[in-house]
């Protein structure tokens, strides 16, 4: 019997070695949505045990990696949905590359963008966080959510056009 | 028109919000887990708790007039 199909046994000793097989990839995927390693790790560990409770209904034919995934993603969009911290969260720059935030865009207009950003509806913020932060292709961010990738072109489209409203003076004047 | 604000837009919201990169979890979570699996796991009743119970309940059915003596003492 190989590991996957021990797990979804109900074996504890095959869970224990998934869990440690797929920590971090869960937990780097979790992380990107909700930007706060304590929270990102907490839900890492919520996922798996969605995973454990849900492992009777896994095809031990299929991708564990991409299962989990899915089941990461839920348990990340629930924790936008709740509201937790939800602008703390989304203003933390403690994950943020120093490197990558061009000097010239002022904390203030910095500020701006990631309030209109934490007040996004979590659906939308969802994608937008992972398709336009993170650029990750909308197959990736279909797959991981379980909708389509028309679906989540058209929930980016409509996260920018919010974004747009609110930032409309910066948009005209990028300086700003 | 629109096009080019999203464009700017997206690029200003690259420049405000880093992508997270070399997020490497620091610890290993799996104590954090058995934990939670011992939370949730369920309460088990010893099977002389149950014979017990079942004892109990037979006197009881079998001779009702203790149930008086036994209110009585509670």
């Amino acid at each position: 019997m190989d590991l996957l199909e021990r797990f979804a046994a109900g074996d504890l000793d095959a869970f224990e070695e998934l869990f440690r097989q797929h920590q971090k990839a869960v937990y780097a995927w979790t992380v990107r949505i909700v930007r706060d390693p304590g929270i990102a790790e907490d839900l890492t560990v919520e996922t798996f045990w969605r995973i454990y409770r849900s492992r009777s209904s896994f095809r031990t034919g299929g991708n564990f990696c991409a299962w989990a995934r899915r089941i990461a993603t839920n348990a990340a969009f629930d924790h936008l949905r709740a509201g937790k911290r939800r602008i703390e969260v989304a203003l933390s720059d403690d994950l943020s590359g120093p490197a990558d935030i061009d000097p010239a865009v002022r904390k203030e207009t910095r500020d701006r963008i990631k309030k209109a950003f934490a007040e996004l509806p979590p659906k939308y913020r969802l994608v937008a966080t992972l398709a336009l932060v993170e650029e990750e292709p909308y197959e990736t961010i279909a797959e991981a959510a379980g909708i389509s990738a028309g679906l989540v072109k058209m929930r980016v489209f409509r996260a920018v056009r919010i974004l747009r409203k609110k930032l409309s003076s910066l948009v005209i004047q990028p300086g700003a | 028109m629109n096009g080019e604000n999203d464009e700017q837009l997206k690029q200003l919201i690259r420049q405000a919000i880093a992508p997270v990169k070399d997020a490497e979890l620091q610890r290993d979570l799996w104590p954090q887990m058995l934990k939670k699996l011992q939370q949730h796991e369920p309460v088990r009743v010893p099977w002389f708790d149950w014979v017990l119970a079942a004892v109990s309940c037979l006197i009881l059915f079998l001779f009702p007039s203790v149930i008086p003596a036994l209110l009585y003492h509670l």
